[in-house]
């Protein structure tokens, strides 16, 4: 097993971009004012002359983002989700989304777990907003290592990506030594056949917790970890679905139109099971220590073992 | 420009504007009076101004053009069907399904469309972008961008503006069709967006105020921006919106409406009686 490394998705994704510069000259980055929170100051500091900061203007700065990949740059345009896929939703959607831009629509400090500056920064719609993009493809790593191989893996894909990045740091838990990415496809990260747990982002590694917790008292959960969102891994959802007959969602975003409807729109169709989606519950966060904040909307340990407890005793 | 360059200037202005009526009653649908109100700057740029091939029109060297005010596409259209990126017969298809022109521009399905566009204010953003990218590159083109004075109340236009300002783009000339005209009224009644010269003066821009059914006053914009070093260009053009038929000039029902058979009839005949005394 690697070393456990605690880093924020954002500076993971700041150092992966940096890297994937090195190799390909056409990669240039775009931030409004933000770059020392998105993690862009990284790629500011080691490549000044392919580092556009925007000033506070996240609209034109998709634009300007969506003007440069017409001539052939590979742009990753970074802000807060909030305003990167939120006030500037519309040029996501027209200047970039349908003409299939090759943009990277890069959303830093998404959930609540932005902490302290409460409700008008905790982005819990980001991916609600980008899904309904055609074409948009998804991605919400949920450690170091995996931030790693998404960034190289937005890279490779020709056309619009949206990464989210968390500002909280957090433990990794995958070992880079077997690590796989595979844009589109879950990973199972526990085998169990009583029920399963299907997980995005910074509160994967709860959810392990909680499935390796629950394994003395005898109860065999199955952990998926979906870091692409779009397009949903159908394949992975349906096996699960048939296999353990429940499913639990867990995402730091709105239970309405995140990863939790993604699954319930696979098995509704392909094959119906109860599905419980743990998530923020349709209301706004606000202000606290991050990780407090994390304990009191459920996305934690403890809260996940107690659903998935009650979802084996219905 | 000498009169003979100029005559035939004239005449293939006509021949857009018919263009941009013959896709609109086609349609039964679209924007006729910007497509009107452009269609001297439509010609100029597609005939003099812009480095385009449309034998080669992804040449990572020419010249864009971006449509920010994207409503006035039958214009452009009719121009880019003129200068041979598509058939003239192409444009009796436009906002048909499956047609490759589009209601609003589209990059993806139609050759010479350097940029999709519609939504107001995001066109500048990509010329932007665009310019940006050459001088990154080092390259010599130049990017146009044509905007509406009413898209000017768009709060992205001027963020744009700042941009361009602040990193002295001097490959990038915006033009304004100023037709004086939006949906809902006068732009001066609606929301005023004057003093524009001195707003665009003051984000940077060199300006330069022209009659837009001028050419010699095109040409002679155009090739003053040329020249101009280490900031962006703005040339607010006056126009008169759905200029070249009479019952649509300065009114502004004919901002998205198409004319009726009757209408049509009487729009192509008096196109074709300019045309026929320019030839003559």
């Amino acid at each position: 097993m690697a070393d456990i490394i605690k880093k924020a998705t954002r500076e993971s994704f700041g150092e992966a971009v940096c890297e994937l510069a090195k190799e390909h000259s056409e990669i240039v980055v775009l931030d409004a004012d933000l770059a020392a929170a998105t993690k862009t100051s990284i790629f500011k500091k080691q490549y000044p002359d392919r580092f556009i900061d925007c000033g506070i203007a996240e609209s034109n700065m998709m634009g300007i983002a969506a003007g440069l990949a017409t001539c052939g740059k590979v742009p990753f345009a970074a802000s807060f989700a909030m305003f990167a896929t939120g006030r500037a939703y519309e040029q996501v959607r027209n200047s970039i989304g349908y003409p299939h831009l090759n943009v990277k629509v890069v959303g830093s400090h998404a959930g609540i777990s932005v902490g302290e500056d409460g409700a008008t920064h905790q982005c819990c719609e980001d991916i609600a907003l980008m899904r309904t993009i055609p074409d948009m493809v998804i991605l919400n790593p949920a450690d170091h290592y995996e931030m790693i191989e998404a960034t190289k893996a937005a890279y490779n894909h020709k056309g619009p990506v949206y990464i989210r990045l968390g500002r909280l740091a957090i433990d990794s838990f995958n070992d880079p030594s077997n690590y796989k990415f595979e844009l589109g496809k879950g990973i199972t990260l526990h085998e169990g056949n009583d029920i399963t747990v299907i997980a995005t982002g910074l509160v994967v590694n709860e959810a392990l917790k909680a499935v390796r917790a629950i394994e003395s008292e005898g109860i065999n959960a199955r952990l998926i970890n979906i870091h692409t969102i779009k397009p949903i891994d159908k394949d992975i959802i349906i096996k699960a679905a048939k296999e353990t007959g429940k499913i639990i969602t867990v995402e730091e975003h709105n239970i309405i139109g995140g990863l939790g409807e993604a699954v319930c729109a696979v098995t509704s169709e392909e094959y119906p099971v109860p599905v419980k989606r743990i998530g923020i519950n349709d209301c706004y966060g606000h202000s606290g220590p991050a990780v407090e904040l994390l304990k009191q909307f459920g996305l934690c340990e403890e809260n996940i073992v107690k659903v998935i407890k009650e979802q084996l005793d219905k | 420009m000498n009169s003979t360059e100029k005559l035939e200037l004239k005449k293939a202005a006509c021949k857009v504007r018919m263009g941009a009526i013959e896709g609109v009653f086609n349609a039964k649908s679209g924007h006729p009076g910007g497509s009107l109100s452009a269609a001297d700057i439509f010609t100029y740029l597609y005939l003099k101004e812009l480095n385009v091939n449309p034998e080669n029109p992804k040449d990572p060297d020419r010249d864009r053009f971006v449509l920010s005010k994207g409503h006035c596409c039958p214009g452009l259209y009719a121009a880019l069907a003129l200068k041979g990126f598509f058939s003239m017969d192409e444009l009796k298809s436009l906002r048909h399904i499956g047609a490759m022109l589009q209601g609003h521009p589209d990059m993806k399905s139609t050759p010479g469309i350097d940029m999709s566009s519609g939504s107001l204010g995001q066109g500048i953003s990509a010329a932007c972008g665009m310019a940006m990218a050459g001088k990154m590159d080092n390259k010599n083109y130049r990017v146009y961008a044509l905007l509406g004075d009413g898209e000017c109340q768009e709060g992205q236009v001027w963020e744009a503006a700042m941009f361009a300002g602040h990193r002295h783009l001097d490959n990038l000339c915006i033009i304004i069709d100023n037709n004086g005209l939006q949906i809902d009224g006068r732009v001066n009644d609606i929301c005023s967006i004057e003093p524009l010269d001195k707003k665009l003066e003051s984000f940077g821009f060199e300006v330069f105020k022209i009659n837009g059914h001028c050419f010699d006053q095109i040409e002679d914009a155009f090739n003053k921006a040329k020249k101009v070093k280490g900031k962006p260009c703005a040339i607010i053009a006056a126009t008169i919106k759905g200029k070249g038929v009479s019952y649509m000039e300065d009114n502004g029902s004919w901002h998205g409406t198409a004319p009726n058979k009757e209408q049509y009839e009487k729009a192509m005949d008096e196109l074709k009686a300019q045309l026929a005394s320019l030839e003559a």
